[in-house]
Protein backbone atom coordinates (compact mmCIF):
# COMPACT_ATOMS: atom_id res chain seq x y z
CA UNK A 1 0.00 0.00 0.00
CA UNK A 2 2.62 2.54 0.79
CA UNK A 3 4.82 1.87 -2.11
CA UNK A 4 1.53 2.28 -4.06
CA UNK A 5 0.31 5.64 -2.17
CA UNK A 6 4.11 7.00 -3.08
CA UNK A 7 3.57 7.16 -7.21
CA UNK A 8 1.51 10.00 -7.20
CA UNK A 9 2.88 11.98 -4.32
CA UNK A 10 5.99 11.83 -6.56
CA UNK A 11 4.47 12.80 -9.40
CA UNK A 12 2.78 15.64 -7.88
CA UNK A 13 6.57 17.14 -7.09
CA UNK A 14 7.38 16.82 -10.66
CA UNK A 15 4.32 17.31 -12.21
CA UNK A 16 2.92 20.13 -9.40
CA UNK A 17 -0.68 19.87 -10.06
CA UNK A 18 -3.12 22.82 -9.02
CA UNK A 19 -4.99 21.15 -6.36
CA UNK A 20 -2.37 19.74 -4.09
CA UNK A 21 -4.50 17.76 -2.53
CA UNK A 22 -3.51 14.03 -1.26
CA UNK A 23 -3.90 11.54 -3.34
CA UNK A 24 -7.60 9.66 -2.55
CA UNK A 25 -8.49 6.11 -2.65
CA UNK A 26 -10.72 7.78 -5.71
CA UNK A 27 -7.93 9.61 -7.27
CA UNK A 28 -5.92 6.90 -7.12
CA UNK A 29 -8.70 4.50 -9.16
CA UNK A 30 -9.52 7.63 -11.60
CA UNK A 31 -5.84 7.06 -12.75
CA UNK A 32 -5.53 3.67 -12.67
CA UNK A 33 -8.76 3.35 -14.79
CA UNK A 34 -6.64 6.67 -16.98
CA UNK A 35 -4.08 4.27 -17.41
CA UNK A 36 -5.45 1.02 -18.21
CA UNK A 37 -7.53 3.00 -21.05
CA UNK A 38 -4.42 4.40 -22.24
CA UNK A 39 -2.19 1.17 -22.28
CA UNK A 40 -4.85 -0.80 -24.12
CA UNK A 41 -5.99 1.93 -26.58
CA UNK A 42 -1.76 2.43 -27.10
CA UNK A 43 -1.73 -1.86 -27.98
CA UNK A 44 -4.98 -1.20 -30.46
CA UNK A 45 -2.80 1.14 -32.26
CA UNK A 46 0.77 -0.77 -32.37
CA UNK A 47 -0.61 -4.53 -32.25
CA UNK A 48 -1.04 -3.86 -36.33
CA UNK A 49 2.66 -2.94 -36.72
CA UNK A 50 3.91 -5.52 -34.37
CA UNK A 51 1.95 -8.13 -36.36
CA UNK A 52 3.19 -7.15 -39.75
CA UNK A 53 6.77 -7.40 -38.52
CA UNK A 54 6.47 -11.01 -37.24
CA UNK A 55 4.15 -12.03 -40.02
CA UNK A 56 7.02 -11.03 -42.70
CA UNK A 57 8.87 -13.28 -41.19
CA UNK A 58 6.56 -16.52 -41.00
CA UNK A 59 5.92 -19.04 -43.57
CA UNK A 60 2.56 -18.72 -45.73
CA UNK A 61 1.14 -21.48 -43.80
CA UNK A 62 2.06 -19.55 -40.63
CA UNK A 63 0.44 -16.38 -41.32
CA UNK A 64 -2.75 -18.28 -42.64
CA UNK A 65 -2.72 -20.60 -39.61
CA UNK A 66 -2.04 -18.40 -37.21
CA UNK A 67 -2.51 -15.15 -37.39
CA UNK A 68 -2.91 -13.66 -34.21
CA UNK A 69 0.74 -15.06 -32.83
CA UNK A 70 3.60 -12.33 -32.36
CA UNK A 71 6.08 -14.98 -32.51
CA UNK A 72 6.77 -17.00 -35.66
CA UNK A 73 6.16 -20.59 -35.67
CA UNK A 74 9.01 -21.09 -38.01
CA UNK A 75 11.16 -18.16 -38.12
CA UNK A 76 12.15 -17.59 -41.90
CA UNK A 77 13.61 -15.11 -43.79
CA UNK A 78 12.18 -16.67 -47.20
CA UNK A 79 9.77 -13.50 -48.01
CA UNK A 80 12.62 -11.07 -47.74
CA UNK A 81 14.87 -13.12 -49.88
CA UNK A 82 12.08 -13.26 -52.73
CA UNK A 83 11.46 -9.24 -52.29
CA UNK A 84 15.01 -8.94 -52.70
CA UNK A 85 16.06 -11.57 -55.04
CA UNK A 86 13.40 -12.31 -57.14
CA UNK A 87 11.18 -9.47 -57.70
CA UNK A 88 11.09 -5.98 -58.61
CA UNK A 89 11.43 -4.88 -54.85
CA UNK A 90 14.71 -3.85 -55.28
CA UNK A 91 13.94 -1.51 -58.32
CA UNK A 92 11.03 0.22 -56.49
CA UNK A 93 12.65 0.41 -53.66
CA UNK A 94 15.85 2.71 -55.75
CA UNK A 95 13.06 4.65 -57.22
CA UNK A 96 11.65 5.52 -54.44
CA UNK A 97 14.81 6.77 -53.09
CA UNK A 98 16.06 8.73 -55.99
CA UNK A 99 12.79 10.72 -56.28
CA UNK A 100 12.67 11.27 -52.66
CA UNK A 101 15.95 12.91 -51.96
CA UNK A 102 15.81 14.81 -55.15
CA UNK A 103 12.20 16.06 -54.28
CA UNK A 104 13.08 16.95 -50.74
CA UNK A 105 16.49 18.51 -52.09
CA UNK A 106 14.40 20.66 -54.47
CA UNK A 107 11.76 21.42 -52.20
CA UNK A 108 14.07 22.95 -49.57
CA UNK A 109 15.69 25.15 -52.41
CA UNK A 110 12.65 26.41 -53.92
CA UNK A 111 10.30 26.75 -50.85
CA UNK A 112 13.05 28.63 -49.10
CA UNK A 113 13.72 31.07 -52.40
CA UNK A 114 10.03 31.44 -52.79
CA UNK A 115 9.31 32.06 -49.25
CA UNK A 116 12.41 34.66 -49.43
CA UNK A 117 10.87 36.17 -52.06
CA UNK A 118 7.52 36.68 -50.83
CA UNK A 119 8.28 37.64 -47.76
CA UNK A 120 11.20 40.49 -48.52
CA UNK A 121 11.63 41.36 -52.53
CA UNK A 122 8.90 43.88 -53.31
CA UNK A 123 7.57 43.52 -56.76
CA UNK A 124 4.45 44.05 -58.72
CA UNK A 125 1.88 41.05 -58.03
CA UNK A 126 3.19 39.66 -54.95
CA UNK A 127 0.14 39.90 -53.26
CA UNK A 128 -1.69 37.89 -56.12
CA UNK A 129 1.42 35.48 -56.12
CA UNK A 130 0.68 34.85 -52.07
CA UNK A 131 -2.91 34.44 -52.89
CA UNK A 132 -2.38 31.94 -55.79
CA UNK A 133 -0.01 30.04 -53.08
CA UNK A 134 -2.50 29.50 -50.74
CA UNK A 135 -5.15 29.08 -53.15
CA UNK A 136 -3.34 26.22 -54.54
CA UNK A 137 -2.72 24.65 -51.24
CA UNK A 138 -6.80 24.28 -50.68
CA UNK A 139 -7.19 22.13 -53.69
CA UNK A 140 -6.83 18.55 -52.23
CA UNK A 141 -4.39 16.33 -54.59
CA UNK A 142 -7.12 14.14 -56.01
CA UNK A 143 -9.09 16.74 -57.56
CA UNK A 144 -5.96 17.73 -59.87
CA UNK A 145 -5.12 14.18 -61.05
CA UNK A 146 -7.01 14.84 -64.53
CA UNK A 147 -5.19 18.16 -65.36
CA UNK A 148 -2.01 17.20 -63.98
CA UNK A 149 -1.43 14.26 -66.47
CA UNK A 150 -2.56 16.29 -69.13
CA UNK A 151 0.22 18.70 -68.02
CA UNK A 152 2.58 16.22 -67.55
CA UNK A 153 1.17 15.24 -71.23
CA UNK A 154 1.73 17.68 -73.11
CA UNK A 155 5.15 18.88 -71.72
CA UNK A 156 6.73 15.55 -73.23
CA UNK A 157 7.76 14.29 -69.70
CA UNK A 158 5.13 11.20 -69.15
CA UNK A 159 6.76 8.35 -67.94
CA UNK A 160 10.00 9.65 -66.64
CA UNK A 161 11.92 10.75 -64.08
CA UNK A 162 11.21 13.95 -64.75
CA UNK A 163 7.38 13.23 -64.93
CA UNK A 164 7.69 11.90 -61.44
CA UNK A 165 10.35 14.57 -59.71
CA UNK A 166 9.17 18.06 -61.39
CA UNK A 167 5.79 18.43 -60.52
CA UNK A 168 6.35 17.69 -56.52
CA UNK A 169 8.99 20.05 -56.66
CA UNK A 170 7.68 22.94 -54.91
CA UNK A 171 5.04 22.51 -52.28
CA UNK A 172 2.74 25.70 -51.51
CA UNK A 173 2.35 24.59 -47.68
CA UNK A 174 6.23 24.89 -47.31
CA UNK A 175 6.57 28.21 -49.22
CA UNK A 176 4.05 29.32 -46.53
CA UNK A 177 5.67 28.07 -43.58
CA UNK A 178 9.02 29.62 -45.25
CA UNK A 179 7.50 33.17 -46.22
CA UNK A 180 6.22 33.20 -41.72
CA UNK A 181 9.41 32.21 -41.02
CA UNK A 182 11.26 34.70 -43.33
CA UNK A 183 8.98 37.57 -41.81
CA UNK A 184 9.37 36.78 -37.96
CA UNK A 185 13.83 37.88 -39.01
CA UNK A 186 13.94 41.33 -38.16
CA UNK A 187 14.85 43.03 -41.47
CA UNK A 188 17.59 44.81 -39.34
CA UNK A 189 20.14 41.95 -40.08
CA UNK A 190 19.56 42.48 -44.02
CA UNK A 191 20.40 45.83 -44.04
CA UNK A 192 23.01 45.82 -41.84
CA UNK A 193 24.60 42.83 -44.68
CA UNK A 194 23.19 44.99 -47.51
CA UNK A 195 25.35 48.50 -46.24
CA UNK A 196 28.27 45.51 -46.02
CA UNK A 197 27.36 45.25 -49.60
CA UNK A 198 26.00 42.74 -49.99
CA UNK A 199 23.39 41.44 -53.18
CA UNK A 200 20.03 40.05 -52.49
CA UNK A 201 20.69 36.51 -53.36
CA UNK A 202 23.90 36.90 -51.45
CA UNK A 203 21.94 38.18 -48.37
CA UNK A 204 19.91 35.29 -48.75
CA UNK A 205 22.20 32.28 -49.05
CA UNK A 206 24.98 33.81 -46.65
CA UNK A 207 22.65 35.39 -44.29
CA UNK A 208 19.11 34.71 -43.67
CA UNK A 209 19.04 31.36 -44.68
CA UNK A 210 21.63 30.04 -42.27
CA UNK A 211 19.26 31.41 -39.44
CA UNK A 212 16.55 28.98 -41.20
CA UNK A 213 17.59 25.98 -39.88
CA UNK A 214 14.34 25.34 -37.59
CA UNK A 215 12.03 25.58 -40.71
CA UNK A 216 14.12 24.05 -43.02
CA UNK A 217 13.89 20.52 -40.83
CA UNK A 218 10.11 21.05 -40.70
CA UNK A 219 10.17 21.37 -44.71
CA UNK A 220 12.47 18.37 -45.12
CA UNK A 221 11.03 16.03 -42.79
CA UNK A 222 7.07 17.29 -44.62
CA UNK A 223 8.46 16.67 -47.99
CA UNK A 224 10.40 13.65 -47.33
CA UNK A 225 7.64 12.01 -45.68
CA UNK A 226 5.09 13.25 -48.50
CA UNK A 227 6.81 12.17 -51.22
CA UNK A 228 7.91 8.89 -49.71
CA UNK A 229 4.38 7.93 -49.65
CA UNK A 230 2.95 9.94 -52.36
CA UNK A 231 0.75 7.01 -54.22
CA UNK A 232 -1.69 9.27 -56.74
CA UNK A 233 0.79 11.34 -58.64
CA UNK A 234 3.00 8.64 -59.36
CA UNK A 235 -0.37 6.55 -60.72
CA UNK A 236 -0.64 9.32 -63.15
CA UNK A 237 2.87 10.64 -64.62
CA UNK A 238 3.95 6.81 -65.06
CA UNK A 239 3.01 3.64 -66.48
CA UNK A 240 6.46 1.49 -67.33
CA UNK A 241 7.87 -1.19 -65.05
CA UNK A 242 10.91 0.44 -64.86
CA UNK A 243 9.92 3.78 -62.97
CA UNK A 244 7.79 1.93 -60.56
CA UNK A 245 8.35 2.66 -57.22
CA UNK A 246 7.51 1.70 -53.44
CA UNK A 247 4.30 2.83 -53.25
CA UNK A 248 2.71 1.83 -56.77
CA UNK A 249 4.74 -1.32 -56.67
CA UNK A 250 3.24 -2.64 -53.36
CA UNK A 251 -0.18 -1.45 -53.92
CA UNK A 252 -0.69 -3.17 -57.01
CA UNK A 253 1.37 -6.05 -54.88
CA UNK A 254 -1.41 -6.01 -52.71
CA UNK A 255 -4.21 -5.91 -55.28
CA UNK A 256 -2.80 -9.16 -56.54
CA UNK A 257 -1.70 -8.23 -59.94
CA UNK A 258 1.99 -9.61 -59.15
CA UNK A 259 1.57 -11.94 -56.50
CA UNK A 260 -0.09 -15.81 -56.97
CA UNK A 261 -2.60 -16.60 -54.04
CA UNK A 262 -2.43 -14.73 -50.61
CA UNK A 263 1.61 -14.66 -49.78
CA UNK A 264 0.84 -12.56 -46.61
CA UNK A 265 4.27 -12.48 -45.42
CA UNK A 266 5.51 -11.34 -48.79
CA UNK A 267 3.14 -8.41 -48.89
CA UNK A 268 3.83 -7.47 -45.08
CA UNK A 269 7.35 -7.36 -45.62
CA UNK A 270 7.29 -4.96 -48.55
CA UNK A 271 4.68 -3.17 -46.27
CA UNK A 272 7.33 -3.32 -43.34
CA UNK A 273 10.48 -1.92 -45.58
CA UNK A 274 8.77 1.00 -46.70
CA UNK A 275 7.79 2.06 -43.47
CA UNK A 276 11.07 1.93 -42.18
CA UNK A 277 12.28 4.84 -43.35
CA UNK A 278 9.64 6.86 -42.36
CA UNK A 279 9.42 5.49 -39.07
CA UNK A 280 13.22 6.50 -38.71
CA UNK A 281 12.91 10.01 -39.43
CA UNK A 282 9.97 9.75 -37.10
CA UNK A 283 11.76 8.56 -33.95
CA UNK A 284 14.38 10.98 -34.92
CA UNK A 285 12.52 14.17 -35.37
CA UNK A 286 10.04 13.17 -33.33
CA UNK A 287 9.07 15.83 -31.11
CA UNK A 288 9.28 18.37 -33.92
CA UNK A 289 7.16 16.32 -36.35
CA UNK A 290 4.73 16.90 -33.26
CA UNK A 291 4.68 20.99 -33.51
CA UNK A 292 5.34 20.54 -36.91
CA UNK A 293 2.13 19.11 -38.23
CA UNK A 294 0.12 20.98 -35.74
CA UNK A 295 1.13 24.19 -36.53
CA UNK A 296 0.93 23.78 -39.98
CA UNK A 297 -2.34 22.73 -40.07
CA UNK A 298 -3.34 25.61 -37.55
CA UNK A 299 -1.14 28.62 -40.27
CA UNK B 1 -18.00 7.77 -44.86
CA UNK B 2 -20.26 9.83 -42.99
CA UNK B 3 -19.58 7.51 -39.45
CA UNK B 4 -15.62 8.33 -39.68
CA UNK B 5 -16.15 11.98 -38.82
CA UNK B 6 -17.86 11.34 -35.74
CA UNK B 7 -16.17 8.75 -34.58
CA UNK B 8 -12.38 10.30 -35.15
CA UNK B 9 -13.24 13.45 -33.73
CA UNK B 10 -14.78 11.68 -30.45
CA UNK B 11 -11.99 9.51 -30.31
CA UNK B 12 -8.93 12.30 -31.02
CA UNK B 13 -10.73 14.09 -28.34
CA UNK B 14 -10.60 11.73 -26.05
CA UNK B 15 -7.15 10.88 -27.06
CA UNK B 16 -5.98 14.25 -26.60
CA UNK B 17 -7.74 14.64 -23.14
CA UNK B 18 -6.09 11.88 -21.69
CA UNK B 19 -2.71 12.37 -23.06
CA UNK B 20 -2.80 15.96 -21.46
CA UNK B 21 -3.59 14.74 -17.90
CA UNK B 22 -0.84 17.04 -16.63
CA UNK B 23 0.37 14.21 -14.01
CA UNK B 24 0.94 11.59 -16.49
CA UNK B 25 3.98 8.98 -16.82
CA UNK B 26 4.99 7.81 -20.62
CA UNK B 27 3.08 10.91 -21.94
CA UNK B 28 5.75 10.89 -24.85
CA UNK B 29 5.02 7.48 -25.25
CA UNK B 30 1.22 7.30 -25.61
CA UNK B 31 1.72 10.54 -28.08
CA UNK B 32 3.94 8.57 -30.24
CA UNK B 33 2.16 5.67 -30.02
CA UNK B 34 -1.33 7.47 -31.34
CA UNK B 35 0.36 9.55 -33.94
CA UNK B 36 2.83 6.92 -35.74
CA UNK B 37 0.00 5.20 -37.77
CA UNK B 38 -0.50 8.87 -39.40
CA UNK B 39 2.62 9.24 -40.34
CA UNK B 40 3.11 6.20 -42.18
CA UNK B 41 2.53 5.39 -45.65
CA UNK B 42 -1.62 4.90 -46.41
CA UNK B 43 -0.37 1.74 -48.95
CA UNK B 44 1.58 0.30 -46.03
CA UNK B 45 -1.25 0.43 -44.03
CA UNK B 46 -3.85 -0.71 -46.51
CA UNK B 47 -1.64 -3.73 -46.92
CA UNK B 48 -1.49 -4.64 -43.23
CA UNK B 49 -5.41 -4.11 -43.00
CA UNK B 50 -6.08 -6.22 -45.87
CA UNK B 51 -4.27 -8.81 -43.31
CA UNK B 52 -5.86 -8.61 -40.37
CA UNK B 53 -8.97 -8.47 -41.82
CA UNK B 54 -8.75 -11.65 -44.29
CA UNK B 55 -11.73 -14.25 -44.03
CA UNK B 56 -9.12 -16.46 -41.53
CA UNK B 57 -7.18 -13.06 -40.41
CA UNK B 58 -6.45 -11.63 -37.25
CA UNK B 59 -9.65 -9.80 -36.29
CA UNK B 60 -11.76 -13.01 -37.05
CA UNK B 61 -9.64 -14.92 -35.09
CA UNK B 62 -10.32 -12.63 -32.04
CA UNK B 63 -13.41 -12.37 -32.71
CA UNK B 64 -14.04 -16.45 -32.56
CA UNK B 65 -12.71 -16.15 -28.90
CA UNK B 66 -15.16 -14.08 -28.02
CA UNK B 67 -17.42 -16.86 -30.19
CA UNK B 68 -18.73 -14.55 -32.92
CA UNK B 69 -18.11 -15.77 -36.23
CA UNK B 70 -16.45 -13.36 -38.36
CA UNK B 71 -17.73 -11.65 -41.57
CA UNK B 72 -15.59 -12.05 -44.61
CA UNK B 73 -14.45 -8.38 -44.55
CA UNK B 74 -12.89 -7.35 -47.94
CA UNK B 75 -15.14 -9.33 -50.11
CA UNK B 76 -18.78 -8.66 -48.24
CA UNK B 77 -21.22 -6.17 -50.03
CA UNK B 78 -23.51 -6.74 -47.97
CA UNK B 79 -24.81 -3.31 -45.32
CA UNK B 80 -24.03 -3.27 -42.14
CA UNK B 81 -27.78 -2.40 -41.21
CA UNK B 82 -28.98 -4.72 -43.74
CA UNK B 83 -26.83 -7.29 -41.43
CA UNK B 84 -27.99 -6.20 -38.60
CA UNK B 85 -31.77 -6.38 -39.75
CA UNK B 86 -31.27 -10.10 -40.89
CA UNK B 87 -30.29 -11.34 -37.65
CA UNK B 88 -32.95 -9.53 -36.17
CA UNK B 89 -35.50 -11.46 -38.42
CA UNK B 90 -35.75 -8.91 -41.33
CA UNK B 91 -34.76 -9.96 -44.67
CA UNK B 92 -36.98 -8.82 -47.17
CA UNK B 93 -37.31 -5.03 -47.39
CA UNK B 94 -41.10 -3.36 -46.58
CA UNK B 95 -42.86 -2.56 -49.82
CA UNK B 96 -42.67 1.04 -49.72
CA UNK B 97 -38.93 0.93 -49.44
CA UNK B 98 -38.65 -1.14 -52.38
CA UNK B 99 -39.81 1.00 -54.45
CA UNK B 100 -39.71 4.84 -54.38
CA UNK B 101 -35.92 5.44 -56.51
CA UNK B 102 -34.15 8.19 -55.02
CA UNK B 103 -30.83 8.65 -57.73
CA UNK B 104 -31.28 5.19 -59.34
CA UNK B 105 -31.45 3.36 -55.96
CA UNK B 106 -34.62 2.29 -53.90
CA UNK B 107 -34.48 3.92 -50.31
CA UNK B 108 -33.95 -0.23 -49.05
CA UNK B 109 -30.27 -0.06 -50.35
CA UNK B 110 -30.01 3.89 -49.24
CA UNK B 111 -30.58 2.83 -46.03
CA UNK B 112 -28.12 -0.57 -46.54
CA UNK B 113 -25.48 1.90 -44.05
CA UNK B 114 -21.52 1.25 -44.86
CA UNK B 115 -20.64 -2.59 -46.97
CA UNK B 116 -19.04 -4.63 -44.29
CA UNK B 117 -16.10 -3.84 -46.64
CA UNK B 118 -16.46 -0.58 -46.29
CA UNK B 119 -16.25 -0.74 -42.44
CA UNK B 120 -12.38 -1.90 -42.74
CA UNK B 121 -11.85 1.39 -44.71
CA UNK B 122 -13.55 3.59 -41.90
CA UNK B 123 -11.80 1.97 -38.94
CA UNK B 124 -8.60 2.10 -41.11
CA UNK B 125 -9.72 5.82 -41.59
CA UNK B 126 -10.31 6.63 -37.83
CA UNK B 127 -6.75 4.33 -37.20
CA UNK B 128 -4.77 6.81 -39.18
CA UNK B 129 -6.39 10.02 -38.97
CA UNK B 130 -6.94 9.97 -34.92
CA UNK B 131 -3.18 10.77 -34.62
CA UNK B 132 -3.43 13.89 -36.36
CA UNK B 133 -6.05 15.13 -34.77
CA UNK B 134 -5.18 13.94 -31.63
CA UNK B 135 -2.13 16.89 -31.94
CA UNK B 136 -4.63 19.60 -32.87
CA UNK B 137 -6.89 18.83 -29.85
CA UNK B 138 -3.69 19.04 -27.99
CA UNK B 139 -2.13 21.79 -28.86
CA UNK B 140 -5.78 23.36 -28.40
CA UNK B 141 -5.75 22.05 -24.65
CA UNK B 142 -2.62 23.28 -23.87
CA UNK B 143 -4.12 27.00 -24.91
CA UNK B 144 -6.51 27.07 -22.38
CA UNK B 145 -5.24 28.34 -19.32
CA UNK B 146 -5.20 26.09 -15.72
CA UNK B 147 -6.92 28.52 -14.24
CA UNK B 148 -10.33 27.98 -15.72
CA UNK B 149 -9.91 24.55 -14.68
CA UNK B 150 -8.85 25.88 -11.62
CA UNK B 151 -11.65 28.37 -11.36
CA UNK B 152 -13.62 24.99 -11.63
CA UNK B 153 -12.53 22.99 -9.37
CA UNK B 154 -12.91 25.38 -6.47
CA UNK B 155 -16.17 25.67 -7.85
CA UNK B 156 -16.41 21.70 -6.51
CA UNK B 157 -17.20 19.96 -10.12
CA UNK B 158 -16.34 16.89 -10.83
CA UNK B 159 -13.78 16.15 -13.53
CA UNK B 160 -16.56 14.68 -15.97
CA UNK B 161 -18.82 17.84 -15.39
CA UNK B 162 -14.95 20.32 -16.19
CA UNK B 163 -14.59 18.04 -19.35
CA UNK B 164 -18.31 18.57 -20.54
CA UNK B 165 -19.11 22.06 -19.67
CA UNK B 166 -15.62 24.11 -19.11
CA UNK B 167 -13.11 22.02 -21.55
CA UNK B 168 -15.71 21.12 -24.33
CA UNK B 169 -16.78 24.45 -24.78
CA UNK B 170 -13.91 26.04 -25.13
CA UNK B 171 -12.58 23.49 -27.57
CA UNK B 172 -15.33 24.60 -29.67
CA UNK B 173 -13.14 25.89 -32.55
CA UNK B 174 -10.71 23.12 -33.00
CA UNK B 175 -13.54 20.23 -32.93
CA UNK B 176 -15.27 22.68 -36.03
CA UNK B 177 -11.81 22.58 -37.34
CA UNK B 178 -11.32 18.57 -36.92
CA UNK B 179 -14.54 18.14 -38.25
CA UNK B 180 -14.34 20.15 -41.45
CA UNK B 181 -10.74 18.32 -42.02
CA UNK B 182 -12.09 14.63 -41.42
CA UNK B 183 -14.91 15.76 -43.74
CA UNK B 184 -12.50 16.59 -46.67
CA UNK B 185 -10.28 14.03 -46.20
CA UNK B 186 -12.87 11.52 -46.16
CA UNK B 187 -14.47 12.60 -49.51
CA UNK B 188 -11.01 11.97 -51.48
CA UNK B 189 -9.38 8.69 -49.85
CA UNK B 190 -7.89 7.46 -52.76
CA UNK B 191 -4.80 5.16 -51.68
CA UNK B 192 -6.46 3.08 -49.82
CA UNK B 193 -8.98 2.41 -52.32
CA UNK B 194 -6.71 1.67 -55.36
CA UNK B 195 -4.55 -0.14 -52.76
CA UNK B 196 -7.36 -2.24 -51.29
CA UNK B 197 -10.29 -3.04 -53.27
CA UNK B 198 -10.58 -1.02 -56.22
CA UNK B 199 -14.31 -0.38 -55.60
CA UNK B 200 -15.52 -3.98 -55.55
CA UNK B 201 -17.49 -5.94 -53.82
CA UNK B 202 -20.42 -4.30 -55.60
CA UNK B 203 -19.03 -0.35 -55.98
CA UNK B 204 -19.32 -0.44 -52.14
CA UNK B 205 -16.18 0.56 -51.49
CA UNK B 206 -16.13 3.27 -54.59
CA UNK B 207 -15.29 6.76 -53.35
CA UNK B 208 -15.58 9.46 -55.41
CA UNK B 209 -11.67 10.07 -55.70
CA UNK B 210 -11.45 6.61 -57.22
CA UNK B 211 -14.22 6.84 -59.45
CA UNK B 212 -13.05 9.90 -60.73
CA UNK B 213 -9.90 8.14 -61.50
CA UNK B 214 -11.13 4.77 -62.63
CA UNK B 215 -13.36 6.57 -65.09
CA UNK B 216 -11.01 8.37 -66.74
CA UNK B 217 -7.63 6.81 -66.67
CA UNK B 218 -9.52 2.94 -67.24
CA UNK B 219 -12.58 4.11 -68.61
CA UNK B 220 -11.13 6.73 -71.21
CA UNK B 221 -13.90 8.86 -70.27
CA UNK B 222 -12.25 12.02 -69.76
CA UNK B 223 -14.88 14.44 -69.74
CA UNK B 224 -16.86 12.13 -67.13
CA UNK B 225 -14.23 12.16 -64.67
CA UNK B 226 -13.22 15.35 -65.04
CA UNK B 227 -16.69 16.29 -63.77
CA UNK B 228 -16.83 13.84 -60.99
CA UNK B 229 -13.54 15.50 -59.85
CA UNK B 230 -15.08 19.19 -60.41
CA UNK B 231 -17.73 18.34 -58.53
CA UNK B 232 -15.89 16.74 -56.31
CA UNK B 233 -13.66 19.96 -55.36
CA UNK B 234 -17.16 21.62 -55.46
CA UNK B 235 -18.46 19.61 -52.51
CA UNK B 236 -14.96 20.34 -50.58
CA UNK B 237 -14.95 24.07 -51.24
CA UNK B 238 -18.43 24.19 -50.16
CA UNK B 239 -17.30 22.82 -46.37
CA UNK B 240 -14.32 25.06 -46.49
CA UNK B 241 -16.86 27.81 -46.87
CA UNK B 242 -18.86 26.30 -44.23
CA UNK B 243 -16.16 26.32 -41.89
CA UNK B 244 -15.46 29.73 -42.77
CA UNK B 245 -18.20 30.80 -41.86
CA UNK B 246 -18.37 29.33 -38.55
CA UNK B 247 -15.07 30.31 -37.53
CA UNK B 248 -16.04 34.04 -38.37
CA UNK B 249 -19.02 33.17 -35.88
CA UNK B 250 -16.96 32.18 -33.24
CA UNK B 251 -14.37 34.41 -32.99
CA UNK B 252 -17.25 36.35 -31.03
CA UNK B 253 -17.57 33.81 -28.22
CA UNK B 254 -13.64 34.14 -26.96
CA UNK B 255 -14.00 37.45 -26.57
CA UNK B 256 -17.48 36.77 -24.15
CA UNK B 257 -15.38 34.08 -22.38
CA UNK B 258 -12.84 36.05 -21.77
CA UNK B 259 -15.18 38.34 -20.59
CA UNK B 260 -16.59 35.60 -17.59
CA UNK B 261 -13.58 34.31 -17.08
CA UNK B 262 -12.37 37.83 -15.71
CA UNK B 263 -15.84 38.19 -14.01
CA UNK B 264 -15.77 34.46 -12.47
CA UNK B 265 -12.03 34.26 -10.95
CA UNK B 266 -12.21 36.50 -8.45
CA UNK B 267 -15.53 35.14 -7.63
CA UNK B 268 -14.13 32.20 -7.52
CA UNK B 269 -11.34 33.11 -5.07
CA UNK B 270 -13.59 34.51 -2.61
CA UNK B 271 -14.36 31.88 -0.12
Amino acid sequence: MTAVADAPVRADGAGAPPGRRPPTARWMTTTSLVYALLVALAVVYIFPFLISISTSFKTTADAAGNPLSLVPATFTTAAYERLFLNSDFPLWFQNSVIVTLVVTLGRVMFVSMAGYALARLPFRGRGVVFAGVVAVMAVPSVVLLIPKFLVINTLGIYDSYAGLIIPLLADAAGVFIMKNFFESIPPSVEEAARIDGAGTFRVFWSVVLPMARPPLVTIVILSFQGSWNELSHFIVASQSQELFNLTKGVAQLASGALSQGTQYPLKLGAAVIMTIPVAVLFFVFQRRIMNASAGAVKG
Amino acid sequence: MLLVVPIQTALSLALAVLVNRRILRGKGFFRTAFYFPSVTSSVAITVVFLFLFTASGSVNRMLSYLSVDGPNWIDDPRGVLHVILNALGVDQPPAPLQSAPFLGLSWWQWLAGPSVAMCVFIIMAIFTTSGTFMLLFLAALQNISGEVEEAAMVDGTTAWQRLRYVTIPMLRPTIFTVVTLGLIGTWQVFDQIYTGTRGSPGKTTLTPAYLSYETSFNGQQWGRGAAIAFILFAIIVAMTIVQRIVLVERDIVPARKRFYRTGGTPGGEKP
